[in-house]
């Protein structure tokens, strides 16, 4: 009589399948898109390269060389931008157009959904670090080797405040607004302490560029790989994002358009 | 044994706001039956069929899918339940066929994807990102999508919406099949058409609530009225037709010329409307018996206003 137990009821594939599955579609989509290309792989390379080469632009470099203070700065802008502004895009379409909701149907469910996005944005993180960390390397960089572990701290926090915030805008804004928006974040929060350390800014502003997810996601990755050091302040910061962007993602997030 | 419904509801509720989309709704849906979900637009077939899916919460009442509460047991339901949503639902930028591959992977056993592009005629766009498929393309895809884990229960709304004939015939066929293999169907329509055509049972839903049930058949019958649709060479005067057949008829014009009548039309009646005709010095050019369709069952029951 119980349905639960009829033989050969259709079963879905195990949870690291449909979360894998959904994460290489994510990543793929990510990938095949030139714009999502773009923004994510190349234009931080040409930043990497224009600031390390162009001697035109002067920087205060304190004794390192420029493209130690320059990649780890380029890293956090390309992390940013994979966290940030390419899932916001992509799921507020999916949104948009009821992706969200059909795939919430489906064995992958809501939450699978979401580990599958988290899965895809990380993947695109490696290849980032990987093509962005391999032309800092060809072009001199050299970090210092026992600050990776914090960088990777700073990374994964990183990823979950800017993550989070995706879903937040992904969830609550019209998805042509939210095209503007997180393209215009990303520019502006690039040069807000990210990029280049917060201390090149004008006064005021760099106290606050420091405390902000962006800012605080570029201290954190400089102390790692400049100087081998956990960046308390800016690690601590990011927690506070992550966890505060989560609670409103998780309070705020809508599946549906309507 | 009889087996227990796919889907019951009972005086479901929901309310957006102060409005209210489902009000106080019951439906049933045998196991291994076609059961079409029949209302105007607005009447609360989206949103009933949406919480049977588990992607709304009733306000009230009770649902149980496949002896389950949708939402308490969604993770049970996802992989014996496939949906159809109205707006597709479909990845803009993705090529049909990753589409249909890549939600085939969230199933153990899923349907062979190639025999379902073959079925449905997808293989001609397989390649095409769904931005750039018709309507009716996406559909297709979509009920492919909505099948592909060999699904015990299928949700479709508005499984034809926007289909050219040739395609509707081979969803047609398609539902049809289903139902041969003891899968259960709930769709959702507002073509009469599609109903008659696929439904052991119609439930006609308007206004949030269920204001008839029944197989086509007995929708159709209920209270024994057929129509008779009349035309004549003069202008004809519906309510003066409505006088000389007497009470428990209604008859609507449909045009200057012709008139519909509906209600206990027996030879008696057809008498007494060619007299009155007559007395009135009016020619019949046309006179036509037809049993009721579930379109006149539909606008009996809904009104004839448009909305």
């Amino acid at each position: 009589m119980s349905e639960t137990t009829v033989p050969g009821a259709p079963r879905a594939a195990s949870v690291a399948r449909r979360v894998a599955a959904q994460g290489t579609f994510e990543m793929r989509a990510v990938l095949r898109n030139g714009e999502q290309v773009m923004v994510t792989v190349l234009l931080p390379l040409i930043l990497l390269v224009g600031l390390a080469r162009a001697t035109f632009v002067s920087l205060d470099t304190s004794g390192t060389t420029r493209i130690d203070l320059v990649t780890p700065g380029v890293l956090a802008f390309a992390l940013m931008s994979s966290a940030f502004t390419s899932p916001a895009i992509s799921t507020a379409f999916d949104r948009r157009y009821g992706v969200l909701r059909l795939l919430a149907t489906t064995p992958l469910g809501p939450g699978g959904l979401l580990a599958g996005k988290l899965v895809g944005v990380l993947a695109v993180q490696v290849v980032q670090v990987v093509v962005l960390g391999g032309a800092g390397l060809w072009l001199g960089w050299r970090p210092d080797a026992a600050g990776i572990p914090a960088a990777i701290a700073a990374w994964l926090l990183g990823t979950a405040a800017w993550g989070a915030a995706a879903l937040l805008a992904a969830g609550r804004v019209r998805a042509e607004a939210v095209i503007a928006l997180a393209n215009l974040v990303l520019v502006l929060l690039a040069f807000g302490g990210v990029v280049l350390p917060a201390s090149v800014l004008p006064g005021g502003l760099e106290h606050v560029a420091g405390w902000l997810p962006s800012g605080a996601l570029g201290e954190a990755l400089r102390a790692a790989l400049l100087h081998g050091t956990w960046a308390a302040g800016p690690l601590v910061a990011l927690v506070a994002w992550a966890a505060a962007l989560s609670a409103a993602a998780a309070r705020w997030f809508r599946w549906s358009a309507a | 044994m009889r087996h227990s419904p796919a889907v019951e509801v009972n005086g479901l509720v929901k309310r957006y706001g102060a409005s209210v989309a489902v009000d106080g709704l019951d439906l049933v849906a045998a196991s291994g039956q076609v059961t079409a979900v029949l209302g105007p637009n607005g009447a609360g077939k989206t949103t009933t069929v949406e919480i049977c899916e588990g992607l709304r919460r009733a306000d009230g009442g009770e649902v149980r899918v496949l002896g389950h509460d949708p939402v308490r047991d969604a993770t049970a339901l996802r992989p014996l339940v496939g949906v159809m949503l109205q707006d597709g639902g479909l990845p803009n930028t993705q090529r049909a066929g990753d589409v249909l591959r890549h939600v085939s992977r969230m199933y153990a056993e899923p349907a062979d994807t190639g025999e379902l592009t073959e079925r449905l005629g997808l293989a001609s766009f397989a390649r095409t990102s769904v931005r750039r498929l018709s309507g009716g393309q996406r559909q297709r895809l979509a009920l492919a999508v909505a099948l592909v884990g060999r699904p015990r229960l299928v949700f479709l709304d508005e499984p034809s919406a926007g289909l050219d004939p040739q395609a509707r015939r081979a969803v047609w066929d398609l539902i049809g099949e289903l139902s041969d293999d003891g899968v259960s169907v709930v769709l959702t329509t507002h073509f009469m058409a599609e109903a008659e055509a696929l439904a052991d049972r119609v439930v006609i839903v308007d206004h949030g609530r269920a204001i008839a049930a029944g197989t086509v058949a007995e929708l159709v019958d209920s209270g024994g009225t057929t129509t008779l649709r009349v035309e004549a060479a003069q202008p004809l005067d519906a309510a003066a037709m409505a006088l000389a057949l007497g009470p428990g008829f209604t008859v609507q014009s449909a045009g200057r010329t012709a008139c519909s009548v509906s209600g206990p039309v027996d030879p008696g009646a057809v008498a007494a409307l060619a007299r009155g005709l007559a007395d009135a010095g009016k020619q019949l050019t046309r006179l036509e018996l037809g049993r009721r369709t579930l379109e006149d069952v539909f606008l009996d029951l809904t009104g004839r206003s448009l909305r």
